[in-house]
């Protein structure tokens, strides 16, 4: 018995979540384990709803959204062409490499205490953190998709009539076009790395901050609640990117 | 329009030690003409190729259309590759317009000319698929048709049936020869198989590896009315087997 719906490429995944959250569940229904270490689903959720009705819940998200989206969204405007030009270009790329190799291996957390210095603690450093802490990564896996671009495509253009110009909007942003949106999608996962660790380390507000607030006051089922909501949107997210592949690169697949 | 390839020399390699591919060649394509150049692999025939569409530079000589030199590559020069040259991004009819996009030709004169050329391939219904849709043989046809639209003066061919089945390889010579017919096309064909040299050129030049030159240049003159014939008949055959013979002898010595 192999019904269709048993093959749905999301069954399993499913299968997966719902046993870890039932197992859970069980785990602090039989009351093995004090609640202050683990919280039960139930409290879980009323922490939630609680913190939903209180509109802290959706003031935290905006705050790390925002961070997140206004970090990354500078960094991905940015890399785009600072990629692409490594990757046309010889001079720049052997330039920048070894320094952009350089700054990639220095831990972006390790940035807070002197963006804090040269910018205090208001909204500027932590966008700034999620920008340096993706910038070279975003940067280095579009060079690289940029130096994968097949020859003949280029030159086909050129002995088709093509300048310069039109090369890099015509035939290599398209061709990279897929690439670039996986390397956004894998480095989204950095910048909410990022904000929740600017947010533990100075913020009035956000998804982070609320974790550590929480820890202050041993309310362990708002750090669950905080973990949860924090994968939920990374998850939204990833799903995010990987339908506008669907949708711009159907080709791609 | 002439072709007018001038004593190219091509070396790779460092300054101190370079590696000479090509040595002295020289030849000229009038309009209308199919010449082929035949020699096996290391005899730098798609350097040569790749000289004369300007993607790479000579070490010396020059290439001269109509009495100019060459200055990198042009769309009066086009060229097929032997593979993956398709953009997978674009449809088969995006790819024929591609090129005529590229040069600012109006919309209605894109239109028209696309439909025209994929008609001239025989692809007039599979416009609107993907290049992964269509089979090696169509997937070359969109690439002649793209080359075709741009209105090169010659079409420069690098082996663009090498990668095909010997059966589709065949059809696919036969579409070129009467597509060769048809349109008075001006074509340059580098190709390994001598076969398909004879078959189509009315010149070939046969050349030698290491450094690559042209030791024998050949004037084909057939009946091509009937290529699966000619293929078969004993002057081709005989023909043939004289100039595999004098390729064979060009071989360097074989250390086992």
């Amino acid at each position: 018995m192999h019904g269709s719906w048993l093959r749905h490429p999301w069954l399993l995944g499913t299968v997966g979540v719902a046993v870890t959250v039932l197992l859970w569940g069980t785990i602090t229904a039989l009351g093995s384990v004090d609640p202050l270490f683990l919280p039960s689903p139930a409290s879980v959720l009323q922490a939630g709803i609680a913190q939903g009705q209180a509109g802290l819940l959706w003031r935290d998200l905006a705050a790390s959204v925002g961070r997140v989206f206004a970090g990354f969204g500078l960094s991905a405007l940015v890399a785009l062409p600072l990629g692409m030009a490594m990757g046309t270009n010889v001079v720049i790329c052997r330039l920048l490499e070894p320094l952009m190799g350089l700054i990639r291996y220095m831990p972006a957390p390790a940035f807070i205490p002197l963006l804090i210095i040269y910018f205090g603690l208001g909204e500027l450093p932590k966008v700034l953190l999620i920008f340096i802490g993706t910038l070279f990564f975003n940067s280095l896996m579009i060079m690289d998709a940029v130096k994968f671009v097949p020859p003949e495509l280029v030159e086909t253009a050129l002995t088709l009539g093509g300048r310069r110009k039109q090369l890099l909007t015509k035939v290599i942003a398209p061709c990279i076009a897929p690439q670039v949106l996986d390397a956004y999608r894998i480095n989204m996962a950095a910048a909410w790395n990022l904000v929740i660790v600017a947010e533990l380390v100075a913020a009035n507000e956000g998804l982070g901050k609320r974790i550590s607030l929480a820890q202050r006051f041993l309310r362990t089922d708002e750090i669950f609640l905080g973990l949860i909501v924090i994968g939920l949107i990374g998850l939204m997210i990833d799903l995010g990117f990987r339908l506008l592949m669907r949708r711009s690169c159907a080709w791609a697949n | 329009m002439q072709l007018e390839v001038n004593q190219l020399s091509k070396c790779f390699g460092p300054v101190h030690r370079p590696n000479l591919v090509l040595d002295g060649i020289s030849f000229g394509v009038k309009t209308g003409a199919f010449v082929a150049l035949v020699g096996r692999s290391g005899s730098g025939k798609s350097t040569l190729l790749r000289l004369i569409a300007g993607l790479d530079q000579p070490t010396s000589g020059s290439v001269l259309m109509d009495g100019r030199p060459i200055q990198g590559p042009g769309p009066d020069r086009g060229m097929v590759f032997q593979k993956y040259s398709l953009y997978p991004w674009l449809s088969a009819a995006e790819n024929v317009a591609f090129g005529m996009r590229l040069q600012g030709r109006s919309r209605a004169d894109i239109r028209d000319r696309t439909h025209y050329f994929l008609d001239v391939v025989g692809l007039d219904k599979a416009g609107g698929l993907m290049p992964r849709q269509l089979s090696v043989g169509m997937q070359q046809r969109v690439a002649i048709a793209r080359a075709l639209a741009a209105e090169p003066k010659v079409l420069l061919l690098d082996e663009p049936f090498g990668a095909l089945d010997i059966q589709i390889r065949e059809s696919m010579q036969q579409f070129l020869h009467q597509l060769w017919q048809r349109t008075g096309l001006t074509a340059v064909l580098i190709t390994h198989d001598l076969e398909e040299a004879l078959l189509l050129a009315e010149t070939v030049h046969v050349m030698a590896p290491s450094p690559g030159r042209i030791a024998r240049s050949v004037n084909v003159q057939l009946d091509r009315s009937n290529l699966a014939d000619l293929r078969l008949s004993r002057h081709f055959l005989e023909m043939r087997e004289d100039l595999a013979n004098g390729l064979r002898s060009l071989e360097p010595e074989q250390q086992l």
